[in-house]
């Protein structure tokens, strides 16, 4: 019963899509206020009906109603209840519908917050992720439904969820990246609004900002979960494996970095206009591609398509439709939008212009590496992989560079910047910055290698140079503390991200050059050293879960001065689990973290005679990336909160035509009068 | 020219001329770094470089698998029905490597035959075989199959052991 409740209540969030996809932009072009007029509650409405669509999916998981195939496929009912809920995302089909669920949210959040917008505006905006949701519930209903039954012979007992799925990281990680993907959906339906309307200035680029903002930040939070995830769960140690999978979250990404920096230049100086455009189109594109890469099943086989066609087909007509159905009304209609500015080559724009060829070039070279097995593959040139070798040939220079280019940028100005003032802030970093590196090496007694120089030394001109600039920013005002408080979220949203990628720098850095690695034979009772500290390997023993049985090992670490009967410092209990319902062993990593190091102990295998294969690494500085990551998405979040995007009053300081444009949104109130206002501003 | 105009000229050849070089660079340095994907059968005829990172794989033969005493090294054979190949691997064996399962190596072939590992990967659960080990068994089997119509004596032929396939 609650199975067919949810399937209906899907079918009608579909006609409501279907609704809002083609009324109220029926409406912009029919000039009929009354059917602009509908996007609002349409939104709404969809919202309500997946929103009891995905509830009756968690309560059939809750119930364990294993007569649901997709339930009995993903769950088992030994799972605690909150794994349950976690298992609704944890294949395919209920993936799917936490996407449409957030793209709903989104879409309510745009039709809730959006009052200072011109309605026609809205009504496009909200038409275009009403067709987006379209394609997502036909490809649920039509190929992928979560509701089907196993009738009339239910199992007895669910298949379980996959036992590295069983973890808190995997709770959060999948809502959060999805999140970022469809939050990626409100600046792609912008960017759509604004070739459909025909014209685009600083208003649009300010509203849409603090939406790609939000989707960024949850994308880069998403990213940094599945990274620390890896971490623990896989017991490697490893935090980023090039893998496919991670590949497919990490393009949007890019693309998204250097839509919001874009961004930027359009609502402060009015230029890259159709660039932003396109970056918007891509950061969406990308998003849509990576959901499909990570869950059609395409990357572990190409023939994954051949088994399920109409799955397949429909997922390309679908990339094809909206990538090619966006671009097509881009070539059609960014001329109308092309900006008449320009700029010196030694200026804020100049900075932000690098940095977007920077990010695009890396994101291509991320993209050919992804995809080239999966097209070397289908054309018969054999088997492939491409090695993290590939990516770390051209991320490791192109990061530094980003790096180094990102001090100087956020210091310059715009419009123009003398070769002198720029000299002048640059001095003190460019001699600071390679010694504090020396001296940091030096320190903490590590050899100075090439490599952790030249991480170290980008990481530290970075945050000197943006240190540099909060204080300058505060010098000429009635003292600094009055300084500080004038300084805008926008700004601050900058620095601490800046910042933020300065501390992921020096954590990839240090942890890649300096993390001591050993996977040893090892009896119980035996010791060894790894980077100073004495891991003694006490016992094994036997322990249950809910539904699995663990040998799990004790491990005794001490300082190497101490003497044997000293209190141990730390101890750690690495699991090996065998989950009852499939059979499947997991390895369990027991980490004792700290600021500065991780130690690290994972059970490889018995191998006889009480000896153990055993991993025990010492990381220095690993939760530095994650760190570094977390202050990356709050810097995005911050910037979300300058009030300068929440204003309806305009002040403008883009010298393109777009006087006439600001004065529709100074009246958006009247929602009869803003089209023909629309089509005021693009005759003039 | 306008000024506007000429800046945006040389945006756009500043764009080309980089990214004209960056495929380039890009093209080089995937073809230095794809690992290439052969079977047993075809390291037995000779087509698999020596000394050069490619990848191998296919069921982990009964029996095959020994590990020293003192260290993590060990030994394993894979197989694809036809050929086998013997694998030198030291180090952790992942969760699901098992004998009589699939694996797929990641390595370089020795002037002796023998295959040293870097990374062993083993199927990720009870359902799924790595593609490229599936393939290699299909292949093996459509080789016998051909040799066997091609001779018509030996009428014996069975199917072995054809892991399932999870496309």
């Amino acid at each position: 019963m609650i199975a067919e409740l949810g399937h209906f209540a899907l079918i009608l969030a579909l006609c409501l899509a279907f609704a809002q996809a083609l009324i109220p932009l029926a409406g912009t072009i029919a000039n009929k206020a009354l059917w602009i007029g509908t996007a609002r509650p349409l939104s709404c409405g969809q919202f309500v009906f997946v929103a009891i669509s995905f509830a009756c999916l968690v309560t059939l998981f809750l119930q364990d109603d294993f007569s649901v195939a997709y339930v009995a496929n993903n769950s088992n009912s030994l799972l605690p209840y909150y794994y349950k809920v976690s298992a609704v995302w944890g294949a395919h089909e209920g993936s799917l519908l936490l996407w449409v669920l957030i793209l709903a949210g989104w879409t309510l959040a745009v039709a809730v917050f959006s009052r200072t917008l011109p309605a026609d505006m809205v009504a496009r905006v909200l038409s275009v992720m009403g067709m987006i949701a379209v394609g997502f519930y036909l490809f649920m209903l039509l190929t992928s439904n979560p509701f089907e039954r196993i009738l009339p012979f239910p199992p007895m007992d669910g298949k379980d969820l996959n036992p590295l799925l069983q973890d808190i990281g995997l709770i959060i990680h999948p809502p959060m990246l999805y999140m970022g993907y469809v939050g990626f959906s409100v600046a792609f339906a912008f960017a759509v609004a604004a070739l459909l309307a025909g014209r685009m200035d600083s208003a649009w680029a300010r509203w849409t900002r603090p939406w790609t903002n939000a989707a960024w930040s949850f994308l880069t939070v998403g990213i940094f979960l599945g990274s620390w995830w890896a971490y623990y769960e896989l017991g490697w140690g490893g935090w980023w494996f090039w893998d496919p999978v991670e590949n497919a979250s990490l393009m949007p990404w890019l693309a998204g970095t250097a839509l919001i920096h874009s961004l930027a230049v359009s609502e402060k100086r009015g230029l890259f206009r159709s660039w932003t455009l396109l970056l918007a189109i891509l950061a969406f594109s990308l998003s849509l591609l990576g959901t499909f890469l990570v869950r059609s099943g395409v990357l572990t086989s190409v023939h994954a398509f051949a088994t399920d066609p109409t799955r397949g087909v429909f997922i390309l007509a679908f990339l094809g439709v909206v990538i090619g159905g966006s671009l097509l009304l881009f070539a059609l209609r960014s001329s109308t939008i092309g900006a008449k500015a320009s700029f010196g080559w030694l200026s804020r724009e100049a900075g932000l212009l690098l940095n977007n060829v920077l990010l695009v070039v890396t994101l291509a070279m991320v993209l050919l590496g992804t995809l080239y097995p999966l097209v070397a593959d289908v054309l018969g040139w054999g088997k492939i992989s491409v090695g993290p070798p590939y990516f770390n040939f051209f991320f490791v220079p192109l990061g530094l560079l980003l790096i180094l280019s990102m001090g100087i940028g956020a210091n310059l100005q715009w419009k123009r910047q003398s070769t002198g003032s720029l000299l002048s802030l640059l001095k003190a970093p460019i001699v600071i910055s390679p010694v504090l590196a020396v001296l940091w090496l030096v320190l903490a007694g590590w050899d100075l290698k090439v490599a952790s120089l030249l991480g170290l030394t980008a990481a530290l001109w970075l945050s000197l140079l943006t240190l540099q600039d909060i204080w300058q920013k505060t010098s000429y005002s009635g003292g600094r503390l009055a300084g500080l408080g004038r300084l805008k979220p926008g700004y601050w949203g900058m620095i601490v991200a800046h910042l933020g990628i300065a501390v992921l720098a020096i954590g990839i850095t240090l942890t890649s050059n300096y993390s001591d690695q050993r996977d040893v034979r090892l009896v119980t009772g035996e010791r060894i050293e790894v980077a100073g500290y004495d891991f003694l390997f006490q016992s094994v023993e036997q322990v249950r879960g809910p539904n699995y049985i663990a040998q799990q090992g004790r491990f005794a670490v001490f300082t190497t001065a101490d003497d044997v009967d000293a209190k141990p410092f730390a101890t750690l209990r690495p699991e090996k689990r065998r989950y009852l319902a499939t059979g499947n062993m997991m390895t369990e990593a027991d980490i004792d973290g700290g600021l500065f190091r991780d130690l690290y102990v994972a059970l490889g295998e018995p191998l006889g005679d009480g000896a153990w294969s055993v991993r025990v690494y010492v990381k220095p500085y690993i939760r530095w990336i994650w760190l570094g990551a977390m202050m990356i998405a709050l810097g995005g979040l911050i910037a979300v909160f300058d009030k300068r995007y929440r204003k309806v009053k305009v002040t403008n300081s883009a010298p393109v035509n777009s006087r006439a444009v600001n004065s529709v949104a100074v009246n958006s109130v009247p929602k009869e009068s803003t089209p023909a206002l629309a089509r005021a501003s693009k005759d003039s | 020219m306008k000024p506007a105009r000429k800046q945006r000229l040389l945006v756009v050849v500043f764009i080309v001329v980089i990214a004209s070089l960056v495929v380039g660079l890009l093209s080089y340095a995937l073809r230095e770094n794809i690992n290439l994907f052969y079977t047993p059968s075809q390291v037995a005829a000779g087509e698999a470089p020596t000394n050069t990172q490619i990848r191998v794989g296919g069921m982990v033969v009964v029996d095959s698998l020994q590990r020293a005493s003192d260290s993590l090294d060990s030994t394993f054979l894979v197989s694809d029905g036809t050929a086998t190949l013997l694998i030198h691997y030291s180090g952790i064996l992942p969760d699901l490597f098992a004998e009589d399962e699939a694996a797929v190596a990641t390595g370089a072939l020795g002037d002796d035959g023998v295959f040293v590992a870097q990374q062993v990967l083993a199927k990720h659960d009870e359902e799924y075989t790595p593609p490229e080990v599936a393939d290699a068994m299909q292949q093996a089997i459509d080789k016998k199959a051909k040799a066997a119509a091609a001779t018509t004596e030996k009428t014996d032929i069975k199917p072995v052991n054809t892991p399932k396939a999870a496309y």
